[in-house]
C-alpha cells in the first residue's frame, strides 16, 4: 500500500500501532513527488536531496502538513510565489505552524504553489509557473492555494493548509477533488499569515476527507494574543459529532446560486447531492440571498484596497528582491515594477485607486457598506436555516490559459465563493461528482459563524454516503 | 505692526510606555541601532499589530488634562505613504475618529495675562524609525519605530512667537506632571511643527499659510516663527503675496529655507486599519483614569499663590515641576516660613540641583532635612555660609545635617568675647594690612574677615565680624 | 466620445501614489483593464445606501489589549542577514531626494 495515498486519520492509527514508520510515509511522499510533481508543479523551489527527519510524537505523530507558500516558517523560504520576495526566510513560525509543531506535527520542506500574492483563481499567476489539475494536466487547479488542493489530490501530501480570501480554498478544492475548508473569520490566527486582505483573510485545511479536515482544524484554531482579530472561543473538537445524524436539519438553496451561466453538469451534481441529503432526513427550502450580484463588485473593491496597502511594504528595503537605483524613489518603483507579476500591479493600482482623494466615498466607503447588505442577507437567512448549500464555483476547471487574458472575466468566476468572506461566515467544499470529462465538482456549505462544527457534521455525512472522496486521478 | 500673526503648532509626543505601542519591544533609548525590534515593529510580512494598554490610558490621560472631549469610539487607521523609515510604508495613526477633540491649554505668561488656546484633537499613532543621511545613501535603524506617538494639534489661536514659546512650556509641564513623556526635545521624545500666517487686522479670512519644520528646540521654535514674522511682513508690505509652502529652519543661518522639492499634496488615502479592532472608551474607564489625574500645574500655582502667599513668578517656579512643588509644600508643613523655604530652595538647593544634573525625583534630601538646616539659620546657630556648605556635604556625603554638623563641631559662634579675642589675634598678625585698610582699600576688611572665619572654622556671623574689625581697628 | 472612468492620466498618477514603474505598454495595458473593471464595479452605485452602515470590521470585537510588558525577540542577526543591503548594523537604502 503506498502509504502516501491514506489519509491523515489512517496514518496516525498506523504509526500509533508502530505498523509504520515516519520515515517510510516521507519516502513516499518523496517518491510520489519525484514520479509526477514536474507534471503537477503543486510544489515550489523543489530540491532533488532533501533532509527531513520528523519526530514521531503528540498527536500527528510527526506527520508533514503542506504549506502554502504566504504562511510563515522560520528557517523555510516563504515568498508567496512572488519574485518580490525571492529569498525571504521569515525568522518566525506564523502561529498556525507553532500549534502544528506543539500537536507532533511537521512542516514539509517544500511549500506549495500559489497565485502570486493569492492573487488569483487558477494558480497561473505564479513567478514559479501554474499548477496542473491531476485530473487533467491542461486544466488549471483553481487558486489560489491551487499548490496544496493538487498536491493532497495527487497524493504529494496527507493533508496542506491554504488560505481563503475569496474562495482561494474552496475554489481548488472544488476543482481538484477534495476537501477544502474556510473557517470563521477570527476562528483561525493569522499572524504569519502574509495578508492580501486582512479583514477577509483566513487559513485553513486542503484535505483527502472531511474527518482530517476536522482534525486539522482542531489544531490550527484557537485565539491568539499576538492577532486582535483572533476569536477568544474554547475550541471544541470538531470530529467529536462528525457521524451523529442530520435529521431535520433545514439547509436553504440560495436562489441566486442557481441561474444562468451555471454550467448544467454542475447543476446536475449538485441536484443529485441535494437528494442524497434528503435522503439523510434534510429539508431543504429556496432562500434568496439578494444581495449576491453586488459581491464581486464590493469584493475586488474592498479586497484590492487593503492588498494595496498591505503590499506596500514589499520595496527592497528590508528583504527581498531589489533593483538597485541612485535614488531611493527610482528604487522603489523599479523594484516594485520588476518584482510583482501583472495581477498583482493590477490589484494594487486597483486598490490605490479605490482609496485615493476623490474616490474614496464613490468606492471604497460604498463598497463598505454595501457590505454590510451583503452579511444582513446572511443574518436573515439564517434566521430560517441552519446551514446554506450552493456550488462551489459555477463551473469546474478550465483550460490553463482559458481566462487568464481578462481579468474581468476571471473575477466573475469566484462569484459564489467571495460572499462567505465578506459576511466572514465559515464555509466548506467536498466533492459531489464529475463531469463528462472527469473533472471534479465541488459542493459549498456555507453556516452561521463559528457553526463549523455543524457543516462539517452536514459534509461528513454527505460523504460517508457516497463514493467520490475515495477516487483518485490516474497518474 | 498692522498685522495679526497667526500661529498654530503640532507638537508629537514620545509616550514613556515601557513597551512600543503595538508589540512589546523596549522603548528604551540610545540602544544598538536594529536590536530594540521584532516582526511587528519591524513590519515583516504575516506581522500584526496589538494595542499597548498603557499607550492608550496615557493618552486619555492627555486628552482630559487638556480639556478635550473624550471620543467613546476610537478607531485607528492606515496612513499610507513610502519612506524608509516607515516599515510597512504605512503609519498606523489616527484620522476619522482620534481620541480627544474640542479641548483647551490655558497659558498664563504674565500674572493676569490668561490666553485659552484650543487644542483641536489629540490622538495616538506610532513612530517611524530613523534615517541618517550621508552623501551617497541613507542608513535606517528601526529601533524607534512602533513608539507610541501623541499627536497634539492646537488650533491657529496662538498669536505671537513669545506665546508660542509659553504654550510649549506650558504644555511641556503639564505633560511632565501627567509623567508621560520625557519631553525631551534633544532625544526627540518631543518634537514641533508650526505653521503661521499673517493677516491683516481688518480682514476676515486668514492668509496664506506657511508650514515650519526642523526646529529642535523650544527657543528654535520661537526664533524660527519670528524670523518668519519679519520675512512674510517684508513680503506682504511689498504687495506680494506669501507663497504656501513648507519651509525648514536652519540655525546656523538663523533664517528659515524653502524645502527645494516641489510639494505636492499628499493622499494619504486613510482607510480603518482592519488588523485592529475599534475601541469603546466607557464611563468607567474615563472616570478611573480622570481619578487618577494629579493635580494639574494652573491649580497648583493658584494654590501656591492662595495658601503661601507666592508671587506670581515665584509660584510659577514652584509649580514648574511636580516634585518641586510637593517638596515645597512638604517643607512648608514642617517650617511654615514662606520666604526662608522660598529663599532656600530657590537659591542653594536650586543650585546644588543644577549643578549636579540631578531630576526633582531624584533628591535623596528629605524636606524634614531641608527644613532642619533651615531653622538652624534661623535661630542663629550657624552662619548661612557653614549651611551652604552642609548642604554640599548633604549631597556628597549623603548624610544627615545633624551627622555633619556633629562630626565638624560646628555651631554659630556669637559669643562676642570669643569673638573679640580672634579678631584681635587677627588684627595684631596682620598689620600690613591694617594699613592698606586705614588707606582707603576696602579689600583689606574682607580679607580680614576670610582670617576671622578661618580661624572659628565659619562658625562666625561675617557681619558681626566684620563689625568687631572695623571697630577694633578705629580704636587702633 | 464617450467618457471614460479612468484616463491613462489617473493610471500614471495611482502608479506614482503606489509607487510602481510601468512601461508604455504596460500603461496602456493596464488601463484598458482597469476601466473594463471599474465600469463594472460601477453597478455599486445602482444601490441606495444612504442610511447603511459600512462594515470595517465583520467580528463585533472591541478593545484587544495587551499588557505593557517588555519582551526581547532577538532577530536582528536573522534580520540584517537578509537584507538586500547593509552596513553595520543598519539598513541601507539609496539616497533620498528632498
Amino acid at each position: 500500500m503506498e502509504l502516501n495515498r491514506l489519509t491523515a486519520k489512517e496514518l496516525i492509527k498506523l504509526l500509533a500501532e508502530a505498523k509504520v514508520k515516519i520515515e517510510d510515509i516521507v519516502l513516499a511522499l518523496k517518491e510520489r513527488i519525484d514520479k509526477i510533481d514536474h507534471k503537477i508543479n503543486a510544489y515550489v523551489r523543489k530540491e532533488k536531496d532533501f533532509e527531513f527527519f520528523p519526530k514521531p510524537q503528540g498527536l500527528l505523530k510527526g506527520l508533514p502538513v503542506s504549506v502554502k507558500d504566504n504562511i510563515t516558517t522560520d528557517g523555510l523560504n516563504t515568498e508567496c510565489c512572488s519574485k518580490i520576495l525571492e529569498g525571504f526566510i521569515p525568522p518566525y513560525d506564523a502561529t498556525v505552524i507553532k500549534k502544528i509543531k506543539e500537536k507532533g506535527g511537521s512542516i514539509f520542506p517544500f511549500k506549495t504553489n500559489m497565485d502570486e500574492f493569492a492573487f488569483g483563481s487558477s494558480c497561473e499567476n505564479s513567478y514559479f509557473g501554474p499548477s496542473h489539475n491531476p485530473w487533467n494536466l491542461e486544466y488549471v487547479t483553481g487558486g489560489s492555494s491551487g499548490g496544496s488542493a493538487a498536491a493532497v489530490a495527487a497524493d504529494e501530501a496527507i493533508f496542506a493548509l491554504g488560505t481563503d480570501t475569496g474562495g482561494s480554498i474552496r475554489q481548488p478544492a472544488s476543482f481538484c477533488g477534495v476537501v477544502g475548508l474556510k473557517p470563521t473569520y477570527g476562528r483561525v490566527s493569522r499572524f504569519g499569515l502574509i495578508a492580501f486582505a486582512s479583514s477577509l483573510d483566513v487559513i485553513g485545511p486542503i484535505t483527502k476527507d472531511v474527518y482530517d479536515c476536522a482534525l486539522l482544524l482542531n489544531i490550527i484554531s484557537g485565539y491568539d494574543p499576538s492577532d486582535s482579530t483572533s476569536v477568544n472561543l474554547e475550541v471544541e473538537d470538531f470530529t467529536k459529532d462528525l457521524d451523529k445524524d442530520i435529521k431535520g436539519l433545514k439547509i436553504g438553496l440560495p436562489k441566486e446560486y442557481f441561474v444562468e451561466g451555471l454550467d448544467k453538469e454542475v447543476k446536475t451534481s449538485i441536484d443529485e447531492a441535494v437528494e442524497v441529503l434528503k435522503k439523510l432526513g434534510v429539508e431543504f427550502k429556496e432562500v434568496s440571498l439578494p444581495h449576491t450580484k453586488y459581491a464581486v463588485a464590493v469584493y475586488y473593491i474592498i479586497a484590492t484596497a487593503e492588498a494595496s496597502s498591505n503590499l506596500a511594504r514589499f520595496d527592497g528595503v528590508q528583504y527581498g528582491f531589489r533593483e538597485n537605483a541612485s535614488n531611493l524613489i527610482e528604487m522603489y518603483k523599479k523594484t516594485r515594477q520588476k518584482g510583482f507579476g501583472q495581477e498583482a500591479k493590477r490589484r494594487i493600482l486597483l486598490g490605490t485607486f479605490v482609496l485615493a482623494e476623490g474616490y474614496y466615498e464613490a468606492y471604497y466607503l460604498r463598497a463598505q457598506k454595501v457590505r454590510t447588505l451583503i452579511k444582513k442577507d446572511f443574518d436573515e437567512v439564517f434566521k430560517e436555516c441552519d446551514c446554506l448549500l450552493t456550488p462551489t464555483s459555477p463551473t469546474p476547471a478550465f483550460k490553463i490559459g482559458e481566462k487568464i487574458k481578462d481579468p474581468l472575466k476571471m473575477y466573475l468566476s469566484d462569484i459564489f465563493t467571495l460572499s462567505a468572506n465578506l459576511a466572514g461566515i465559515p464555509a466548506i467544499s467536498i466533492p459531489c461528482g464529475f463531469t463528462k470529462k472527469g473533472l471534479p465538482v465541488g459542493l459549498q456549505l456555507l453556516g452561521k459563524p463559528f457553526s463549523e462544527s455543524l457543516i462539517l457534521r452536514v459534509a461528513y455525512n454527505y460523504e460517508q454516503n457516497t463514493v467520490w472522496h475515495k477516487m483518485k486521478p490516474k497518474l | 505692526m498692522d498685522y495679526q500673526v497667526v500661529i498654530g503648532l503640532e507638537v508629537h509626543v514620545q509616550l514613556k510606555t515601557k513597551s512600543k505601542a503595538f508589540c512589546s519591544c523596549s522603548t528604551e533609548f540610545g540602544l544598538a541601532p536594529n536590536t530594540s525590534v521584532c516582526p511587528v515593529c519591524l513590519g515583516l510580512p504575516g506581522s500584526l499589530p496589538v494595542l499597548n494598554r498603557s499607550a492608550l490610558e496615557f493618552a486619555i490621560k492627555v486628552s482630559l488634562a487638556l480639556n478635550c472631549q473624550i471620543q467613546r469610539y476610537i478607531r485607528f487607521d492606515r496612513k499610507n505613504y513610502f519612506y524608509p523609515d516607515l516599515p510597512k510604508n504605512y503609519q498606523i495613526s489616527q484620522y476619522a475618529l482620534p481620541i480627544g477633540k474640542e479641548g483647551f491649554l490655558e497659558i498664563e505668561p504674565q500674572e493676569g495675562i490668561k490666553n485659552r488656546i484650543g487644542i483641536k484633537r489629540v490622538h495616538l499613532e506610532e513612530d517611524a524609525g530613523k534615517l541618517i543621511h550621508t552623501q551617497d545613501y541613507s542608513l535606517v535603524d528601526f529601533n524607534r519605530a512602533g513608539i507610541p506617538l501623541l499627536e497634539i494639534v492646537s488650533y491657529p489661536e496662538i498669536s505671537s512667537p513669545d506665546l508660542a514659546y509659553e504654550y510649549l512650556i506650558t504644555l511641556k509641564e503639564l505633560l511632565s506632571y501627567l509623567d508621560v513623556s520625557d519631553c525631551d526635545m534633544e532625544k526627540g521624545s518631543l518634537r514641533c511643527d508650526a505653521n503661521i500666517s499673517l493677516k491683516k487686522k481688518e480682514a476676515k479670512e486668514l492668509g496664506v499659510k506657511v508650514e515650519l519644520k526642523n526646529m529642535n528646540s523650544f527657543k528654535a521654535v520661537k526664533d524660527a516663527l519670528s524670523y518668519e514674522v519679519k520675512r512674510q511682513a517684508k513680503i506682504l508690505k511689498e504687495n506680494r503675496s506669501v507663497i504656501q509652502e513648507t519651509r525648514l529652519w536652519d540655525p546656523k543661518e538663523g533664517r528659515t529655507i524653502s524645502m527645494r522639492t516641489k510639494e505636492e499634496a499628499q493622499d494619504y488615502r486613510y482607510f480603518p486599519d482592519p488588523d485592529l479592532v475599534p475601541f469603546v472608551l466607557d464611563e468607567e474607564i474615563i472616570e478611573r483614569i480622570k481619578e487618577s489625574l494629579p493635580v494639574l500645574p494652573h491649580t497648583v500655582r493658584e494654590k501656591l499663590k492662595r495658601d503661601f502667599g507666592l508671587t506670581f513668578e515665584q509660584a510659577k517656579f514652584i509649580a514648574s515641576e511636580k516634585k518641586l512643588a510637593e517638596y515645597f509644600q512638604s517643607c512648608m508643613e514642617f517650617y511654615p516660613q514662606v520666604k526662608s523655604v522660598y529663599k532656600w530652595l530657590a537659591g542653594p538647593l536650586m543650585a546644588e540641583i543644577n549643578e549636579r544634573k540631578i531630576d526633582w525625583k531624584d533628591l535623596k534630601i528629605s524636606p524634614q532635612e531641608f527644613i532642619g538646616l533651615i531653622k538652624l539659620v534661623d535661630e542663629k546657630r550657624v552662619t548661612q555660609l557653614k549651611a551652604k556648605e552642609i548642604l554640599k556635604k548633604m549631597f556628597t556625603l549623603g548624610k544627615s545635617y545633624l551627622s555633619i554638623i556633629e562630626e565638624e563641631g560646628v555651631s554659630q559662634i556669637s559669643d562676642l568675647a570669643y569673638l573679640k579675642g580672634i579678631v584681635k589675634e587677627v588684627i595684631e598678625a596682620n598689620p600690613k594690612v591694617i594699613s592698606d585698610y586705614k588707606e582707603g582699600k576696602t579689600n583689606a576688611l574682607m580679607f580680614l574677615v576670610g582670617q576671622v572665619m578661618k580661624k572659628t572654622n565659619k562658625n562666625a556671623d561675617p557681619k558681626i565680624v566684620q563689625e568687631l574689625l572695623k571697630e577694633s581697628i578705629e580704636k587702633s | 466620445m464617450e467618457k471614460k472612468k479612468i484616463s491613462i492620466q489617473t493610471v500614471k498618477y495611482i502608479a506614482h501614489l503606489a509607487r510602481i514603474e510601468l512601461s508604455e505598454e504596460e500603461l496602456k495595458l493596464i488601463s484598458q483593464q482597469l476601466e473594463k473593471i471599474i465600469d463594472y464595479i460601477d453597478q455599486l452605485k445602482e444601490l441606495e445606501i444612504k442610511d447603511v452602515h459600512p462594515t470595517s470590521h465583520i467580528l463585533p470585537l472591541e478593545n484587544v489589549f495587551r499588557q505593557d510588558l517588555v519582551s526581547y525577540s532577538a532577530i536582528t542577526e536573522k534580520v540584517l542577514s537578509s537584507a538586500p543591503q547593509k552596513k553595520d548594523n543598519f539598513f541601507v537604502v539609496p539616497k533620498v531626494i528632498e
